[in-house]
């Protein structure tokens, strides 16, 4: 049987969304910013939003980002995200916003640009990363590590004497009357994968329609932070951060 | 016909920004210029000319939201005192690493630290010579009185569209408080995205098929671009350096002293101006007007005529350090300054010039 006849529209089960270009990621085997970009992607394509939206990039390991996906980008500054956020679709309203922010970004440096945008119910998307460590700098704690978990700056394991508890930022954020929409999704299944696209396409349809701010977390793997092979990394993220980080919408309206 | 107004120097910018067609004004709360966000609320642009005002949660988030405004081709500003400027040097500094457009507006108080709410220059050397990270220059604009406030908005804005590089109008509590009389300019329409897309190519706002991708970044991991970008602002800035300058003399043709001062200081060294003529001492005021660029040659170019120069600032001497370069030991050049929050008296200037200079 020749290729052709193979990938026929009705046999085709997975694409490259037009908006990904081929530029090789930088992302290690196992990350979930691969799969979670790729989302965005689809869910900016089939909205019809290509020519319409910007994307806030952060500091971090997406700080690529918008070498990836064809959109505009504008690159902030750590944890600054959600202000510049704020001031693009303040100034551009028919366009569609969103950030796309780490643990570290969102949840430590940047928690304040974080709660005052989501409280001010911009009509932005945030999508949120937590794979509990720092993934650029070195794996080093992150606010969302947990209780016991190793990293480079806590190398016997958080102890919450030292270093405090690990921080549930978005069940912080459901709290906000801005906020219209907080959900805590995955992408290490098939089947994740699908609901959290669904998720994801509401919330930037919720940006669009001015209802508030859409928070999207994707509890997350770091195979190399975290020193496991990425099957290794899904089991772990399964057995340890999913009966904290709990799934599911902590807010949906 | 003119419209005359009496106002205060921070009303006046913020009348002058709705009037210049601003986009967007992001700002948080500090004496002594809070009536610049207190104006453009009650005066709602959003409902006339369609210019969001927002108050931020802090001025590191306010000139973020600079920051993303300008990458989308907006005229977008922020105000602040020198406390919170350095909050914002952050950003600047990634604004002007973008080279993003935009207006700063700093109403100087005295420091270091929470210091004081009363007048002060000490953020001389924080502007032109930097104050965030890298090698980057902000156009920096000195008004001397509330007319100028109002004008400096429009050229900070123009000047910084220009170059693409972020402008500052650096004023202090004396000119952001007093009242004076004001022209204000006329309205103009705010622009719309295919004039910014025309004006802007590089704007985020949103990327139209067949385009290429804007990004808007300050990063490059590359060194070799890196010293590129650097390179392309350091010949940008020598561009601004060559054919921006701006400097006011104010009786020079016979000094034979100089004071050299700029924005309240200038007000005050006018008077001092007129005190020693009256005494018949030959006194000249050199105002300079941008601060970076500086009015090097201008400066220079009195060296060889007059007997020496008192650089006259609301700080510990600052600016005296670039009278100093600019005439390279050709002439005694000397500071005086009062600190703090304090402000000299045309007198106490005029026995500084004869202990000092004379």
């Amino acid at each position: 049987m020749e290729l052709s006849e193979i990938i026929r529209p009705e046999n085709l089960v997975y694409d490259k969304p037009g908006l990904m270009n081929d530029t090789p990621m930088h992302y290690c085997p196992g990350c979930s910013h691969g799969v979670i970009h790729k989302l965005i992607a689809e869910v900016i394509e089939e909205m019809g939003m290509e020519e319409q939206t910007i994307g806030v990039s952060p500091v971090g390991c997406a700080v690529f980002a918008y070498n990836y996906i064809d959109i505009d980008w504008v690159e902030a500054a750590h944890g600054r995200a959600p202000a510049v956020a704020t001031a693009l679709k303040r100034l551009n309203r028919e366009k569609m916003v969103f950030t796309y922010q780490g643990d570290g970004d969102l949840a430590a440096i940047g928690t304040a640009e974080t709660i005052h945008a989501v409280n001010r119910g911009e009509n932005i998307v945030i999508v949120f990363v937590n794979n509990a460590i720092y993934g650029m700098t070195g794996g080093q704690m992150a606010p969302t590590t947990l209780e016991g978990m190793s990293t480079a700056t806590c190398p016997y394991g958080r102890q919450t004497d030292l270093n405090g508890y690990p921080l549930k930022i978005a069940d912080l954020l459901a709290q906000l009357e801005g906020a219209c929409m907080v959900t805590r999704q995955s992408v290490q299944t098939a089947a994740a994968v699908k609901k959290a696209k669904k998720t994801l396409r509401k919330a930037f349809e919720n940006s669009m329609e001015g209802k508030g701010t859409s928070v999207v977390e994707f509890v997350s793997t770091c195979s190399s932070g975290w020193k496991m092979t990425p099957v290794q990394s899904n089991q772990w993220m399964e057995s340890n951060m999913f009966p904290f980080y709990t799934l599911g919408d902590l807010k949906n309206r | 016909m003119e419209e005359i107004k009496l106002m205060k120097g921070n009303e006046a910018i913020a009348h002058a920004a709705i009037r210049y067609g601003a986009d967007g004004y992001f700002g948080y709360p500090i004496t002594p210029q809070s009536e610049i966000m207190e104006t453009l609320m009650a005066e709602m642009p959003w409902e006339t000319t369609g210019m969001v005002v927002l108050q931020a949660e802090s001025e590191v988030a306010a000139i973020n939201m600079v920051y993303g405004g300008a990458a989308s081709g907006k005229r977008a500003m922020t105000s602040s005192s020198s406390p919170g400027i350095s909050l914002k040097l952050e950003g600047i500094s990634y604004i002007a690493g973008a080279e993003l457009p935009c207006l700063i507006v700093n109403v100087m108080r005295g420091g270091p630290g929470l210091g004081t709410i009363q007048p002060s220059q000490a953020d001389y050397f924080q502007t032109v010579k930097g104050g965030g990270h890298g090698d980057y220059r902000l156009i920096t604009l000195a008004p001397y009185s509330v007319q100028e406030m109002a004008d400096f908005v429009a050229l900070g804005f123009d000047l910084a569209f220009k170059y693409s590089n972020p402008s500052m109008i650096l004023a202090d509590g004396i000119i952001g408080q007093m009242m004076e009389k004001v022209v204000l300019p006329p309205y103009r329409p705010r622009k719309t995205e295919a004039e910014i897309r025309l004006e802007s190519p590089w704007a985020t706002q949103g990327r139209l098929k067949g385009n290429k991708v804007n990004v808007v970044t300050s990063l490059e991991l590359d060194p070799a671009l890196m010293e590129e970008n650097n390179n392309r602002f350091q010949a940008k800035y020598r561009r601004i350096e060559e054919t921006e300058v701006l400097y006011e003399e104010f009786c020079c043709e016979d000094a034979q002293y100089l004071l050299i001062a700029f924005g309240s200081s200038a007000r005050i060294c006018q008077k001092t101006v007129e005190l020693a003529r009256s005494e018949g001492l030959r006194v000249g005021l050199l105002r300079p007007i941008t601060l970076w660029p500086f009015p090097k040659k201008a400066i220079e170019s009195y060296a060889s005529c007059v007997k020496g120069m008192l650089s006259v600032e609301l700080n510990a001497g600052q600016m005296v350090e670039d009278v100093r370069l600019a005439v390279n030991g050709k002439v005694k050049v000397e500071h005086f300054g009062r600190l703090g929050g304090i402000v000299f008296t045309p007198d106490e200037i005029l026995i500084a010039l004869k202990e000092k200079i004379l």
